[in-house]
């Protein structure tokens, strides 16, 4: 081998490895904070507020099961399941039969549709909590699940349009077609054909969909003053809960979403490469 | 049915709830934060918190933070998508890894920080336990105010990211591989590949991602609420402020016009600077 070969040769090599030190470092930089905060989840109380912390978790359910027994957290917590799950349905719900006319059918207002569709994305909504709370108030719906319900869906089904609009986009129109000669209507080729086929990705969405209530702050902080979700309730009191219980309340809030990220993790990249457009 | 009726009959559930709890709000939040309590005109609510001593504090550290993080940002997700766009065996999971903040609220991010910078936290125990301090010291409080700022700006960081890399990775996936075989036949570096033909051809991606992160980074609010509190004032934890603690929420609407209207402007010369020639698509 000549010497510039071996130059190349190990200039290549040394790119391996830092390519390989990259990766691991960003993942670490994700993973150690999130190790941190189960550290301090899965501690006492007294390690929790102890210096200095070991990096190691004692295995104690000690700060969860303080945060189970604090005043008013499982109501929270039961809050946040309530809402998220009816988000997911409403967002579902509305959003899929809108992203199936749009990948189906042309019609005249596609275009505006779109825009009111994308326009969503580029205002901060959780503003919207502030004026929906003085119209609640009027019609009865402040303090309810279902009033939040309403604003985090509108978060939600923005995404739900453009996601399934996608994912129907993916099913060849061929196939409902064939059912339609063989003597299905319209509707059982929708339900014995399609559905099973996009049946997964409608999941994904769905859960995209509750984790996007699930972690929602601003406009449940404003709409829910009694009954809090359990991120409003966290944050109400921020300044004065001990500080293990916050850290209880975060691996609370964080749980799930690992579970659903993982979930739902093949979809991810489909949803937005189409959202792009 | 009628198949011409369809697609409209499909459309009008999220028409019409878009038109009651998107634009409706909107026009309501206008018309408070316009409003003088009765039917009258007045810019009295935007007097109110143009001259309150807070607000030049509140915007500038807003600006400063979308400023500080967001490039960050964008140059980690650029890296780390064209990093796992060459990655073989592992993809999948580094992805994973790699995206699992964006399931993370801001609020359980600003914990998460705030477990490595509270005074008992994990970064006082190292800095203890290397020598670098001789105890604990009280970190997020108003004479470290740079520290504050860093410990939002990482937290920030940290969370929003995967956003981004989740776009521009679906936007990546996008261009025709036939390009840089092009290239490679040409002899042009990795490098040269990254400027010429991902850059240019990312640009959409990069308007979506940009426009949707500069938009989160002005409604930044809980993260900041768990780390900084009182320290480090934010357009919207002064809304939130205005709303409860001082219980004006007619300077709240016009607050959130505000936020509303720094975040257009954003959209728009993102748009502008990024915009895709007309005709051009990959």
């Amino acid at each position: 081998m000549s010497q510039t070969d071996q130059v190349s040769a190990n200039a290549r090599k040394a790119g391996r490895y830092l390519y390989i030190a990259t990766v691991v470092f960003l993942c670490a930089w994700v993973l150690v904070p999130l190790y941190l905060l189960f550290v301090n989840a899965l501690s006492s109380a007294e390690a929790v507020n102890s210096f200095p912390k070991s990096a190691l978790p004692e295995f104690n359910l000690g700060s969860l099961s303080f945060f189970a027994k604090f005043q008013g957290i499982l109501d929270a917590l039961k809050n946040s399941l309530i809402v998220a799950t009816m988000t997911m349905v409403m967002s579902i719900a509305i959003g899929a039969p809108a992203g199936y006319a749009l990948s189906r059918f042309e019609f005249r207002c596609k275009a505006t549709f779109r825009l009111l569709i994308l326009m969503t994305r580029a205002f901060p909504l959780p503003l919207l909590a502030l004026p929906l709370a003085i119209m609640f108030i009027r019609t009865g719906l402040d303090e309810t699940a279902l009033g939040l319900a309403f604003v985090h869906t509108t978060l939600a089904v923005p995404f739900a349009v453009l996601i399934t609009f996608s994912l129907f986009s993916g099913i060849p129109l061929e196939l409902e077609e064939a059912a339609w000669t063989l003597g299905c209507t319209r509707l059982t080729a929708f339900t014995k054909v399609v559905l099973p086929l996009i049946l997964p990705g409608i999941t994904a969405s769905a859960i995209f969909a509750f984790v996007i209530s699930w972690n929602e702050v601003f406009a449940a902080a404003v709409l829910t003053i009694e009954n809090r979700t359990l991120t409003a309730f966290l944050l109400q009191n921020l300044d004065t809960t001990a500080i293990h219980l916050k850290f209880a309340g975060g691996f609370i809030l964080v749980l799930p979403a690992l579970i659903f990220i993982f979930a739902v993790r093949k979809y991810l990249f489909a949803m937005w490469g189409i959202a792009n457009r | 049915m009628n198949a011409r009726y369809l697609p409209y009959v499909l459309i009008t559930p999220v028409a019409l709830f878009l038109c009651v709890f998107f634009l409706y709000p909107f026009f309501l939040v206008a018309r408070q934060a316009f409003g003088d309590g009765g039917s009258g005109f007045s810019l009295d609510n935007f007097r109110d918190i143009f001259s309150y001593w807070k607000f030049n504090t509140t915007l500038t550290n807003t600006l400063l933070l979308a400023g500080a993080v967001v490039p960050v940002q964008l140059a980690m997700a650029l890296l780390m998508a064209t990093m796992v766009s060459r990655m073989g065996k592992g993809r999948d999971l580094v992805l994973y890894i790699w995206t699992i903040p964006l399931g993370i609220s801001d609020l359980a991010a600003g914990i998460i920080w705030l477990a490595i910078f509270e005074q008992s936290g994990f970064l006082n125990s190292m800095m203890v336990g290397i020598g670098a301090l001789d105890r604990p010291a009280n970190l997020l409080t108003y004479q470290n105010a740079g520290l504050v700022f860093l410990a939002i700006a990482l937290a920030e960081i940290w969370r929003a990211t995967a956003i981004m890399l989740v776009i521009l990775v679906a936007g990546i996936g996008l261009i025709p591989k036939e390009y840089y075989e092009a290239a490679d036949v040409f002899g042009a570096s990795k490098w040269k590949q990254f400027w010429r033909i991902t850059l240019p051809l990312l640009r959409p991606s990069l308007q979506t991602a940009l426009i949707l992160r500069v938009i989160m980074a002005f409604e930044v609010f809980a993260v900041v609420a768990a780390l900084g509190g009182t320290l480090f004032p934010v357009l919207m934890g002064e809304t939130y402020a205005y709303q409860f603690d001082l219980l004006n929420s007619g300077a709240a609407a016009a607050m959130a016009l505000v936020i509303l209207a720094i975040s257009i402007v954003a959209t728009l010369i993102i748009l502008r600077a990024l915009r895709v020639p007309k005709g051009a698509t990959i």
